[in-house]
């Protein structure tokens, strides 16, 4: 400890100099950008997270392949061998899979020599079509958690929006763009209901959401099951449960001609990542819903209606998850599948937490699980990596992000801190 | 034993929380340690206890210096220190609190397995509590003790680890006026025996009471030294560093129409029980009714009541005639009535927004602030520039957390929140605590004039002081119940008595009533 009586050093050390309040503002900014860097606050973490996991992973995609464990058997003798097969094994399998899920860069010689320009273009496509529904299960998990509560019902929601997104788009005959419109609202209307149900029960009787929604996802996922063997839905001349397969006039229009599946509903997606977005920041309802979340007692004592507002945050929730849910059935599937929902309803909740609560991280977190996903697939093709490898790196991801302290230790960072206490902690560091 | 700090010095980051301070405790003293929330007493006394090691500076016992690095040498060196959260495990009994961290134990056999002594926890118990008049059952479950009875195992604890310096930090924040009465007589008698006492508060009228020598504290720093003889004003005045007005300056109140009127309300606590028992009174425009009484006896009740956030029972209440009972919250605020929660931080404000979103919270939806479902920034950002200007609300900005503000300053939030609407009538409930002077001062100012506007106030506080500078009359509440409704010039010994539930003679208030009338009464 330095009384304050001591004058400071004559050449302070960057990071003090950097720290010294009045300087021009150019200056100020690079330190701000430092300290932000240095401090390892939630961006940062998060990033380098992502790259302790791909690093992690790496390493479990080498150890694993059959090709690379013999040479290690011989590591005394040529270790460069056995680094340089880990090296290429882990280095082809993240090769492929960016392949995969940005760009593959034979394609686009292929496409100067005549090939096909849109094969340029199906990784993003294929990113971009995984991103879609996790974005809107995402919104789904991370707004009524800014009211408080915990929906892990996702799945349940999303199969609510795509029954009755996927019936009125095979069982209905309507005008092209009404009938894609009216599935839809549909989907929304559907997963809207789902939601409002454990909105509804939460508020009214005070039963657990957590639990509520695990239970309805089962219901769901059987009632699924039952209406796929109901004439209503069951495709003809089919003995496995798929539905009738929906009409072209309720399809939601493909961006990047039809070759490529990217469509519609991902602009539906990032329209809706925009609405929560203004929702929560700049709307009565929102406003409600971050009191609630942050004091429901001082929301009651401020005349709030809490319990309405379980109902309303969980209605939107349900039509998010339920639009997600109209998007792959209208987008991609075209037809009702018994496992139609996938794991959205649980990934939201990674990409949420990912997300850290906002709209733009929500977008960015399923954008990098939707290009995981995707390059998975190549990945396998190409290497034969199993693409169970994409579950565990994104599993590294929610592990190094739940532990901040862990990246910080790894990567040396200092903790945040706040206010006079960080000043004194970089004075220190520089005397 | 004679206790000397030199020279403290503790900084946390830029904050000097202790700047150079110098003390002396005399032996058989009893040192008051006087100063705001947050004027660095507490850091003080945990320097004292080992907990923090002070950057510079050092601590003479006996004119030896000594250098603690954890409670246990201080322990050792016969300190001990109250908290004023107790450090005791509810579900064990007295003497098994007592004993704890230092467990005696009897060899049981050849073996040498160790076995609690609880006869000799039982009888050191008793032993102490009968020397000092603590009285206090060893075999009861600390559960099971009112909060006075658990403060005094504390110090038991303290006693029986040979302390012959006591720290008492705030001891009574907690207390009833009889318990506080109980307290005071327990520190003479220990003070008779040797014993030195540090005492933190910052209450006045107490310092006057007990104290030999009060040491007053502000920004870190000793800011004089004082006898027990000065007055409230010279004793606030430098606490705060500025003149203060305590009892805010009040013309006779003008009465208006009746603004509340309550019927023989009866309102159930959470647990089912009934906590008010069927309460009938009216507040007139203009006055300023206070609810005396010791937490606890059905006013936190009542007030939720009032504003509709706990169903009645039975009876009913009206605004300026209109029958509100069974109303929303948001009617009831709606129909002109402020709320001022008795806990800010949990009902009052949602810490973690900013000042401005605080300042919106009971209007965030109606014009100008709100514009169908958007919310206006511009007018609420305007709106909290204002009243952040009016009422003094001491913040780096209206995008602070209000998790960033003072005690005071919080609750000026709160307060202005709820005074810059027209209220016809304000619910108070404890405005002021853990509050610093300067904020009170102002808080009390701003509801003399909601009621000299022409209001009613109901204002509920556990302090007698308050009561006192600002009622126009006061209803005694005890078991849920108004057990008496008397005019402001009531006496405080009469109001003690008529909060521990007792007429005249009643037994368990009877040392209240015995003190002499110059003990508590600031002007």
């Amino acid at each position: 400890m330095t009384p304050p009586e001591t004058p400071p050093p004559e050449t302070p050390p960057p990071d003090v100099a950097a720290d010294v309040a009045a300087e021009p503002g150019a200056e100020r900014w690079r330190s701000a950008v430092f300290d932000a860097v240095v401090e390892g606050n939630t961006v940062t973490v998060t990033f380098l997270a992502f790259v302790a996991a791909i690093v992690v992973g790496g390493l479990l995609i080498a150890f694993t392949d059959p090709n690379v464990l013999p040479k290690f058997g011989h590591f005394f003798s040529t270790p460069g061998a056995a680094i340089a097969a880990a090296w290429s094994s882990a280095s082809g399998a993240y090769t492929a899979m960016f392949r995969g899920a940005i760009i593959d860069i034979h394609t686009v010689s292929a496409a100067f020599h005549g090939g096909s320009i849109t094969a340029v273009f199906e990784p993003i496509s294929e990113t971009l079509v995984n991103a879609t529904p996790l974005i809107l299960t995402g919104l789904a998990v991370m707004l009524p958690f800014r009211c408080g509560l915990f929906n892990i019902g996702g799945t349940g929601q999303f199969i609510g929006g795509a029954v009755v997104a996927g019936w009125i788009g095979f069982a209905l005959q309507l005008p092209p763009v009404v009938h894609v419109i009216a599935a839809i609202a549909g989907g929304l209307v559907g997963g809207a209901v789902c939601g409002w149900l454990v909105g509804f029960l939460r508020a009214r009787t005070g039963a657990n959401e957590v639990i509520v929604t695990i239970m309805f996802n089962y219901v769901a996922q059987f009632l699924l099951l039952y209406l796929l063997g109901t004439h209503a839905f069951r495709r003809p001349k089919r003995i496995d449960p798929i539905s009738r397969v929906v009409h072209g006039t309720a399809r939601m229009p493909h961006l990047l001609g039809s070759t490529l599946r990217v469509n519609f509903g991902f602009i539906l997606a990032i329209g809706a990542a925009f609405a929560v977005s203004w929702l929560i920041k700049r709307s009565t309802v929102g406003f409600e819903f971050r009191t609630i979340g942050a004091n429901p007692d001082a929301a009651r004592a401020a005349g709030m209606n809490v319990e309405r507002g379980y109902i309303v945050v969980m209605l939107v929730a349900g039509a998010l998850a339920g639009l997600a849910g109209a998007a792959v059935v209208l987008g991609t599937d075209y037809s009702l599948t018994p496992g139609i929902y996938g794991s959205y309803g649980f990934d939201a909740i990674t990409v949420a937490l990912l997300g850290r609560g906002t709209s733009l991280g929500v977008v960015l977190a399923s954008l990098l699980f939707g290009a995981l996903h995707a390059g998975g697939v190549q990945m396998q093709a190409a290497t034969q990596t199993p693409i169970d490898i994409v579950i565990v790196i994104q599993a590294l991801i929610v592990l190094f992000i739940a532990a901040p302290p862990l990246v910080r230790t790894i990567f040396r960072l200092r903790g945040q801190r706040s206010g006079p206490e960080k000043r004194a902690a970089l004075k220190v560091v520089g005397a | 034993m004679k206790l000397e700090l030199r020279g403290i010095t503790k900084r946390f980051g830029s904050v000097v929380a202790n700047d150079h301070i110098d003390l002396t405790v005399e032996p058989g003293q009893i040192h008051a340690l006087l100063g705001e929330n947050g004027a660095g007493k507490s850091t003080l006394m945990n320097i004292l206890y080992g907990l923090t090691r002070p950057d510079e500076g050092e601590i003479l016992i006996d004119e030896s210096p000594v250098a603690f690095t954890r409670p246990k040498d201080a322990i050792a060196a016969g300190i001990g220190m109250v908290h004023q959260h107790f450090m005791l495990v509810p579900v064990f009994t007295v003497a098994e609190n007592v004993v704890l961290g230092d467990e005696r134990t009897r060899r049981l056999g050849p073996l040498g397995f160790g076995l609690l002594d609880r006869r000799r926890a039982r009888e050191d118990v008793l032993r102490v509590s009968q020397r000092f008049g603590l009285t206090v059952d060893p075999d009861a479950l600390v559960e099971n003790l009112p909060v006075g009875v658990q403060q005094r195992v504390e110090i038991i604890k303290a006693l029986l680890r040979d302390a012959t310096l006591l720290i008492l930090d705030e001891p009574t924040a907690v207390l009833t006026p009889g318990e506080t009465e109980d307290l005071f007589a327990v520190m003479r008698s220990l003070k008779e025996s040797g014993h030195s006492i540090v005492f933190i508060t910052h209450k006045l009228n107490e310092v006057q009471q007990m104290a030999d020598t009060i040491t007053v504290i502000r920004q870190g720093k000793v800011v004089g030294s004082m006898p027990p003889t000065a007055s409230d004003e010279e004793l606030a005045a430098r606490m705060v560093g500025r003149a203060v007005r305590l009892a805010p300056e009040k013309a006779a109140a003008t009465l208006g129409e009746i603004v509340l009127s309550v019927e023989s309300l009866t309102v159930s606590d959470d647990l089912g029980n009934t906590a008010v028992r069927g309460v009938s009174f009216d507040i007139k425009a203009g006055e300023i009714l206070g609810i005396a009484g010791v937490q606890g006896n059905g006013q936190t009740e009542l007030c939720e009541a009032l504003v509709g956030l706990r169903p009645a029972v039975d009876g009913r209440f009206a605004v300026r005639g209109r029958d509100l009972t069974g109303h929303a919250t948001r009617e009831i605020l709606h129909a002109g009535v402020g709320y001022v929660p008795e806990d800010r931080q949990a009902e009052g404000l949602v810490t973690e927004f900013t000042v401005a979103e605080n300042l919106a919270l009971d209007r965030y939806d109606q014009p100008p602030y709100s514009k169908g479902l958007a919310l206006n920034l511009d007018v609420m950002n305007a709106a909290a520039t204002d009243q952040v200007k009016q009422f003094d609300i001491r913040t780096e900005s209206i995008g602070s957390p209000a998790s960033s503000l003072s005690g005071g300053n919080q609750q000026k939030v709160v307060v202005a929140r709820e005074l810059s609407r027209s209220v016809g009538l304000l619910i108070a409930s404890q405005p002021t605590r853990g509050v610093d002077v300067g904020s009170i001062e102002f808080v009390h100012r701003r509801i003399v004039e909601v009621r000299n506007q022409g209001s009613a106030v109901l204002l509920v506080s556990t302090e007698l002081d308050e009561i006192a500078a600002l009622a126009d009359r006061i209803a005694v509440m005890y078991e849920g119940e108004i057990v008496a409704m008397r005019s402001a010039d009531v006496s405080r010994e009469e109001l003690g008595l008529l909060m521990a539930g007792g007429g005249a003679g009643a037994g368990a208030s009877a040392s209240a009533a015995g003190e002499p009338a110059s003990a508590a009464a600031p002007a």
